[in-house]
C-alpha cells in the first residue's frame, strides 16, 4: 500500500508541473486563470494527500489555504478586475509559445539534473517532488519573463510561489509558520500588484508593461512581433 | 584489387568504353567485396614499394573496407550505366548545354579510383593522397559541365571546405602519430595504420585527434555546421556525379570516421559519443528542414543527404557510447544500424539523383514549380522514384525503415546506462530523430507530389518523354535492391556481422536472438523483432482480397469524369499547390524562429491590376557564422602561400635554412 | 513459436476490427448528436453508409493515375494490419513478432504517405492543401507518438504490444507520473491522427478548415468506402491502443482458457462504447483550433512525451 501512497503523491506533484506547462501554453487570459485555479486545486490536493499519508494535520491548513485563496478567491478577483478594467483578453507573449515550451522542457531537465546531483542519497519520493517543485518555480519565472501583460505576470509569480509550497509540503516536518508566511507574502504581493494595476491604469490607460518601458525610454517602440 | 585504382584511370579513351569498362571493373570489385564479407576472410594486406622517398605504400582490405568497397562500387556501376545512357540520349536528342561530356567521362573513373583508394589505404600517406584525389576529381566534375557564376561559386566553396577538411585530417593523423608511444615508451613515428593502432595514445591527444578527424570527415560528409558547401556543390555536378557525391562520397567520409574511431584509436570515450549525439541530431533535423524549403529538386536531395548523414552520425555516436561503456552487444546494434543506413542511403540517394537527372534530361527543368504530371509521361522513372521516396521516408516494408528501426532499438536501450547526461541526451536525440523522420516523410511527399503528380506546370513537363533504357536500368537496380533489403534485411545484416565483430568485438546475433532469415531480431533489442517479408505478404494478400471482394460483390464499375474539386470549375494547373505553398505550414511552425525566415506579401491596392507578389527570405546561420570566417582564413593562408612564388633566391635559401635550424632544434629538444 | 490458436485469434481479431470499427464511429456520432440536442442517426448508420458507397459506381477524375486507384486498397490494408497488431481481447496474436509499436507507427505513416500522394495526384488546390496540412500534422504527431512509445518501452522493456499488455496486467508498473503524461500525450496524438476536433473536423466540408476531407475529396464509390472504412479502423486502432496500454484489464493473456478469452471478447466492446461516449462528449465541449496552432498543440504533445521519458529516470531512480 505504501507504493500506492507514494505513487499518488508523485502523480499530484507532477500534475502541478503539468498545469505549469498549461499556463505557458495558454493564450487567453480567462483560460489562463482557469488553468491557474486548476493548479492551485491540484496543489491543495497534494498538500492534503501529504497530510494524510504522513499524519501531519497542519498540512491540511495549507491545503485549505491553497484551495480557498488561490483556487477560488484570487482567480475570481482577477476575473473581475479583467472585466472591470477591460484589459485585452489575449496574452501578449514576448516569445513564441513553441519556443517557450521548448525552453520550459529544458528547464525541467535542468532541474532534474540538478536535484539528481544534490540528493543522490535521498529517497526517490523526495527527489521527484523536489525536481517537480524546482521546475514549477523555474517555469513561473519563465512565464514572468516571457509575458508582457501584467496579469499574466502576476499569475506567473503566483505559480512560482506554488512551486515553493510544493517543495515545502514534500519535505517531512516543515513547520507551519513557513507556509503561512509564504502565503502571506503572496497576499502582500497580490495587493501590491493590485494597487500597481490601478496606478498604471490611471497614468497610461493600459496594463501593458511595454508601454511603461517605452515611457522610460528603455526600448524602441516596435510593432507586435 | 590494389591495381584497380591504376587500371580505372586507363579507361578514358573511347566513348562508351570509359563507362562500360569502369562499370565492369566496379562490378568485379563489388563481387569480390561481397565474397570477402560472406566468406569471413582474414584481412588482405599488400605493400607497394612506391611512395615518399624511403617509405612504402601500405594497402589492406578488411571487412570494413570490403563493405564500403561494396557501397562505392555498386554506386559506381549504376552511375556508369546512367552516364552511358545519358550520353546516348544527348547524342540522339542533342539537348543544349550537355554536348561536351568528354571531361565527365574521363573524370568519373578517376573519382571512383580515388574513393576506392581511400578505402584500401593502410597508411596515412596513401589515405590522404587518395582523399585529395577524390576531392580534386569531384571538384573538377562540379566544374565540368556548367561554367556559370553559381557553379563557380559552388566550386569555390567546395574547394575551401575540402581543403579545410584535409588540413583537419592531416592535423588529426599527425596528432595520433606524434603522440604514439610503443610498449617500451619509445617514440614510434610510424605512419602506417598498423603503427597508429599499436600506438595506444593517451586520452587527451586521442580526444584532440578524434575532434580533428571528426571535423575533417564531417566536413566531407556534410555534418552541420560544416555542410554549407554540400547543397551547392552536389547539385551543380552532372546528375550521376551528384549521385556519386551524395550517395557514395559522403559514405567514404563516414568510412574514415569509423576507421579512426573504432579501429585506429583503441580507447573511445563515452563523452565523445555524448558530444557527437547532438551534432548528429541537429544535422538530421536542420538538413531535412532545409530540404523541405528547396525548390530545386537536386538541392533538395543534397540537403536530404545532410539529414541522412545526421542519422548515421547518431548511430555512430551511440555505438561509441556503448562500446566505451563495455556494452558491446548494444554497440553492435548501433553500428549495424549505422552501416545498414550507409548501404541503404547509398542506394536510394543514387536512385533519387538518377531520377532527378532523368527528369532534368526529359524536361530541362530542376525547379519543382515547373514540373508536375510526370507520372503519366515517365511511368518507369516515376515508379522507381516512388520506391526511392518511400524508402528514404523510412516507410515499411522498404529498406529505410529497417535501419531506422534498428536505430530506435539502440536508442531505446540508452536509458539503461548509468550516466544521467546520456539518459536524457539519448531520449532527446530519439525525439529529434523521430522529428527528422517525420519531416522526411513530408519532404518527399512534397517532392514526389509536385514533380510527378498533379498536372504539368510548364510546357516542358507536359511534353516530357521517358528516358533511355540504360538510364532506366540505372534506377531500377537500386530500387530493386532497396525493396530486397527491406523485405529480407537479414541478407545484408549477415554481411555486416564480420564488420561489427571487427569494430566493436561482437556481431548483432552473437548474444543470441533469432537469426533466421525471416525476422530481424537482435538479442539486444529487448527481444523485439520485425519482419518485412511477412508484412508485405500480409498487405499484398489483404489488398488483393479486399479488391476481389469489392469488385465481385459490390461494384466494379468505373467512370472517368472531370475532377470534382468541391464544385469549382477547372481552375487550371496554376491553382495547384506549389512547392512553396506545400511547405508553408511547416515553415511557419519550425523555421520562423530557428532561422530568420521572412515571407513578405505585397498586395496591390484594390483596383490595381498588378499581381500580388510573394517573396521568401531564408538564411542559413551556419553560412554567416562559420563558413565566412573559414573562407577568410583559408584565403589569408593562400595569400601568404602565394608570396612564396615571388621571392628572391636569397629569400628562398634563408627560408630553407630557417626550416633546417628549426628542425635541428626540435630534434635536440626531443632527444634531451 | 506461432501456434495454431494464435493464428485463430489473429483472424478473429482482424474480423472483429472490421466489424466493430463502424460501430465505434456510430457511437461517437450518436453521442455528439444527443449532446447537441439532436436526435442523431442510429449507431448502425455507418455500416449502411459504407455499403451504399461500395455499391455505387466509382467516378475517377480524368487526370488520375494508377496511384490514385491503388491507394485506397493500400491504405485500408496498411491500417487494418496495424490495427491487427493491437491486442483487443487477447494478447496471444500470431502477427506480434512481425511488427512492434515502432513498426505500427511506421505502417500508419505509410498509409498517410500514400493518402497524401493520392490527394496531390489529381492536381486540384484542395488536394494539395489537405496533403500539406496532413503532413505538417504528421511531422509532429509521429515523433510525439514515438516518444510515448519510448517512455513505455523504458518502463516495460519492450516495444512489442502483447508483451506490454502482459507486463501491465501482472501489475509490474504501478501508478506513474510518466504514464499519466504519456496518456495525455498519446490522447493528443490520437486526436490529431484520427482527425478529430480540435485538430480536424470529421463532419466538415468547409474548405478552410478541412484536412483529411480535403485529401479524399476526389474519391467516390468503392474507393471512398475503403477510405472511410480505413478512417474508422484508424479511430478504432487508437482507441484500442490507449485502452490496451492504460486499461488492459479484461484482455486475456497467452495460454489462458476459453472463458477468459470470451471475457475479453465481451469486455472489449463495452470499453469501446464507453470510450466512444467519452470522445463524443469531449468533441462537443471544445472548439476547433486554428490551423497554425497545430504546431503548438502537437509540439506540446511531443514535449510532454519527452518530459514523460525524462521523468521516468527520476522515479525509477536508476
Amino acid at each position: 500500500m505504501a507504493d500506492f501512497y507514494y505513487d499518488t503523491a508523485h502523480l499530484l506533484g507532477a500534475l502541478v508541473l503539468l498545469t505549469s506547462f498549461g499556463l505557458l501554453y495558454q493564450r487567453r487570459l480567462f483560460a489562463l486563470l482557469n488553468v491557474f485555479a486548476t493548479q492551485a486545486f491540484v496543489l491543495a490536493a497534494a498538500a492534503a494527500w501529504q497530510a494524510f499519508i504522513h499524519g501531519e494535520p497542519h498540512l491540511y491548513i495549507t491545503a485549505l489555504l491553497a484551495l480557498s485563496l488561490k483556487a477560488i478567491v484570487i482567480p475570481v478577483a482577477l476575473h473581475r478586475i479583467i472585466l472591470r478594467l477591460e484589459i485585452p483578453r489575449a496574452v501578449d507573449s514576448a516569445l513564441g509559445v513553441g519556443m517557450t515550451m521548448v525552453i520550459g522542457v529544458s528547464l525541467v531537465t535542468l532541474s532534474i539534473l540538478l536535484v539528481m546531483g544534490v540528493t543522490s542519497g535521498a529517497a526517490a519520493l523526495t527527489r521527484e517532488d523536489l525536481a517537480s517543485a524546482l521546475s514549477v518555480v523555474l517555469l513561473g519565472l519563465l512565464m514572468m519573463i516571457t509575458r508582457r501583460n501584467a496579469v499574466s505576470q502576476v499569475i506567473g509569480f503566483m505559480s512560482l510561489e506554488n512551486g515553493l509550497i510544493l517543495a515545502a509540503i514534500g519535505v517531512e516536518g516543515m513547520p507551519l509558520v513557513v507556509e503561512m508566511s509564504v502565503a502571506f507574502a503572496v497576499m502582500v504581493a497580490f495587493i501590491v500588484f493590485g494597487i500597481f494595476f490601478f496606478h498604471i491604469r490611471e497614468r497610461f490607460d493600459t496594463l501593458d508593461l511595454q508601454n511603461l518601458e517605452t515611457f522610460r525610454g528603455e526600448r524602441e517602440e516596435r510593432p507586435w512581433s | 584489387m590494389a591495381a584497380s585504382g591504376v587500371l580505372l584511370s586507363r579507361f578514358t579513351g573511347l566513348r562508351d568504353l570509359a563507362y562500360g569498362g569502369t562499370a565492369v571493373l566496379c562490378l568485379a570489385i563489388a563481387a569480390a567485396a561481397v565474397a570477402h564479407l560472406a566468406g569471413n576472410v582474414a584481412p588482405v594486406s599488400l605493400v607497394l614499394p612506391v611512395g615518399l622517398p624511403g617509405a612504402v605504400t601500405h594497402l589492406r582490405v578488411d571487412s570494413l573496407s570490403a563493405l564500403f568497397l561494396l557501397v562505392v562500387n555498386v554506386g559506381g556501376v549504376t552511375a556508369c550505366l546512367f552516364g552511358m545512357g545519358h550520353d546516348r540520349m544527348a547524342r540522339s536528342v542533342g539537348f543544349a548545354g550537355h554536348a561536351d561530356r568528354a571531361p565527365v567521362r574521363t573524370l568519373v573513373p578517376l573519382f571512383l579510383a580515388g574513393m576506392n583508394g581511400v578505402l584500401i589505404a593502410d597508411d596515412v600517406f596513401a589515405f590522404l593522397l587518395s582523399w585529395e584525389f577524390m576531392s580534386v576529381s569531384s571538384w573538377l566534375l562540379v566544374l565540368s559541365t556548367h561554367r556559370d557564376a553559381a557553379t563557380r561559386r559552388a566550386a569555390h566553396v567546395y574547394l575551401v571546405m575540402a581543403s579545410f577538411g584535409t588540413v583537419m585530417l592531416m592535423l588529426g593523423f599527425a596528432t595520433l602519430i606524434g603522440t604514439a608511444h610503443g610498449a617500451s615508451g619509445a617514440f614510434l613515428g610510424d605512419y602506417s595504420f598498423a603503427g597508429i593502432r599499436a600506438g595506444s595514445p593517451a586520452v587527451l591527444p586521442a580526444t584532440i585527434a578524434m575532434l580533428l578527424i571528426l571535423l575533417g570527415t564531417g566536413s566531407k560528409a556534410g555534418m552541420v555546421p560544416l555542410h554549407v558547401w554540400l547543397p551547392l556543390a552536389h547539385p551543380a555536378a552532372p546528375s550521376h556525379v551528384s549521385a556519386l557525391m551524395s550517395g557514395v562520397m559522403t559514405k567514404v567520409a563516414i568510412y574514415g570516421l569509423v576507421r579512426v574511431v573504432f579501429d585506429l584509436i583503441a580507447i573511445p570515450q563515452w563523452w565523445w559519443g555524448a558530444a557527437m549525439l547532438p551534432l548528429g541530431a541537429v544535422t538530421a533535423v536542420l538538413g531535412i528542414l532545409y530540404a523541405l524549403m528547396q525548390h530545386d529538386i537536386k538541392r533538395l536531395l543534397a540537403y536530404s543527404t545532410v539529414e541522412n548523414i545526421g542519422v548515421i552520425l547518431i548511430d555512430i555516436a551511440l555505438a561509441i557510447v556503448f562500446k566505451s561503456l563495455g556494452v558491446s552487444a548494444l554497440a553492435a546494434l548501433a553500428l549495424t544500424a549505422a552501416l545498414l543506413h550507409v548501404v541503404n542511403h547509398s542506394l536510394y540517394k543514387s536512385l533519387l539523383f538518377y531520377g532527378a537527372g532523368a527528369v532534368l534530361a526529359a524536361t530541362g527543368q530542376r525547379d519543382l514549380d515547373a514540373l508536375g504530371g510526370l507520372i503519366h509521361r515517365m511511368p518507369i522513372t516515376s515508379f522507381v522514384w516512388l520506391i526511392g521516396a518511400a524508402a528514404i521516408s523510412s516507410l515499411p516494408p522498404l529498406n529505410g525503415f529497417v535501419s531506422e528501426w534498428l536505430s530506435f532499438q539502440a536508442i531505446l536501450n540508452g536509458p539503461l546506462l548509468e550516466q544521467w547526461e546520456l539518459k536524457i541526451g539519448i531520449a532527446v536525440t530519439g525525439a529529434l530523430l523521430a522529428l527528422a523522420t517525420g519531416l522526411a516523410g513530408a519532404c518527399f511527399v512534397r517532392a514526389y507530389g509536385i514533380t510527378f503528380l498533379g498536372r504539368p506546370r510548364s510546357n516542358a513537363a507536359a511534353q516530357a518523354g521517358e528516358v533511355t533504357a540504360l538510364m532506366k536500368a540505372s534506377m531500377i537496380i537500386p530500387a530493386a535492391l532497396s525493396v530486397a533489403i527491406g523485405v529480407v534485411p537479414t541478407l545484408v545484416i549477415s554481411l555486416l556481422e564480420p564488420v561489427t565483430r571487427a569494430m566493436v568485438g561482437e556481431g548483432l546475433y552473437d548474444g543470441g536472438g533469432r537469426s533466421g532469415w525471416l525476422w530481424v531480431s537482435p538479442a539486444s533489442a529487448f527481444g523485439n523483432s520485425y519482419s518485412g517479408f511477412i508484412m508485405i505478404a500480409v498487405i499484398a494478400l489483404m489488398s488483393v482480397v479486399a479488391a476481389l471482394v469489392l469488385h465481385r460483390y459490390a461494384s466494379a464499375r468505373l467512370r472517368r469524369a472531370a475532377a470534382w474539386d468541391c464544385g469549382f470549375g477547372d481552375a487550371g494547373p496554376t491553382a495547384q499547390y506549389s512547392a512553396g505553398s506545400f511547405s508553408q505550414p511547416i515553415r511557419r511552425i519550425f523555421l520562423n524562429q530557428v532561422f530568420s525566415a521572412r515571407d513578405t506579401v505585397v498586395m496591390p491596392p484594390p483596383g490595381d491590376t498588378a499581381p500580388a507578389r510573394f517573396s521568401l527570405e531564408l538564411r542559413d546561420p551556419a553560412w554567416d557564422w562559420l563558413f565566412t570566417p573559414i573562407e577568410q582564413l583559408m584565403g589569408r593562408i593562400a595569400d601568404r602561400a602565394n608570396l612564396l612564388q615571388f621571392m628572391t633566391i636569397r629569400q628562398y635559401l634563408s627560408l630553407m635554412f630557417g626550416a633546417l635550424v628549426l628542425l635541428l632544434v626540435v630534434v635536440a629538444v626531443t632527444q634531451s | 513459436m506461432i501456434t495454431l490458436i494464435d493464428t485463430l485469434y489473429q483472424i478473429i481479431q482482424m474480423a472483429l476490427l472490421v466489424a466493430l470499427a463502424p460501430l465505434l464511429t456510430g457511437v461517437v456520432r450518436l453521442a455528439k448528436a444527443r449532446l447537441t440536442a439532436r436526435r442523431g442517426a442510429s449507431v448502425f448508420q455507418p455500416y449502411r453508409d459504407l455499403l451504399r458507397l461500395a455499391r455505387k459506381e466509382a467516378v475517377v477524375a480524368n487526370n488520375a493515375s494508377w496511384l490514385f486507384r491503388v491507394t485506397p486498397y493500400m491504405v485500408f490494408t496498411a491500417i487494418w494490419l496495424a490495427a491487427g497488431l493491437v491486442p483487443t481481447f487477447t494478447s496471444a496474436l500470431a502477427l506480434a513478432p512481425t511488427a512492434d509499436l515502432i513498426a505500427l507507427v511506421a505502417l500508419l505513416g505509410t498509409a498517410r504517405f500514400f493518402t497524401a500522394l493520392a490527394a496531390m495526384d489529381i492536381g486540384t488546390g484542395f488536394g494539395g492543401l489537405g496533403a500539406s496540412r496532413e503532413m505538417t500534422i504528421a511531422t509532429l504527431a509521429e515523433p510525439a507518438m514515438l516518444m510515448v512509445i519510448f517512455t513505455i518501452a523504458i518502463l516495460v522493456h519492450t516495444t512489442s504490444l502483447p508483451q506490454i499488455v502482459d507486463f501491465i496486467l501482472v501489475g509490474g508498473v504501478g501508478l506513474r507520473i510518466s504514464l499519466a503524461m504519456a496518456l495525455v500525450a498519446l490522447s493528443m496524438v490520437a486526436i490529431a491522427e484520427t482527425g478529430r476536433i480540435p485538430i480536424d473536423n470529421p463532419a466538415t466540408h468547409l474548405e478552410l478548415t478541412m484536412v483529411h476531407e480535403a485529401m479524399v475529396l476526389e474519391y467516390s464509390g468503392r474507393h471512398l468506402a475503403l477510405i472511410e472504412a480505413a478512417g474508422m479502423v484508424r479511430l478504432l486502432l487508437f482507441v484500442s491502443l490507449i485502452l490496451c496500454i492504460f486499461i488492459p484489464w479484461g484482455i486475456a493473456s497467452p495460454g489462458s482458457g476459453v472463458s477468459l478469452v470470451v471475457l475479453g471478447l465481451v469486455s472489449y466492446p463495452v470499453k469501446l462504447v464507453f470510450s466512444g461516449l467519452l470522445l463524443g462528449a469531449f468533441e462537443t465541449s471544445i472548439a476547433k483550433m486554428r490551423v497554425f496552432r497545430y504546431g503548438e498543440f502537437l509540439g506540446g504533445a511531443l514535449l510532454l512525451a519527452l518530459l514523460a521519458a525524462i521523468f521516468l529516470f527520476v522515479s525509477t531512480g536508476r
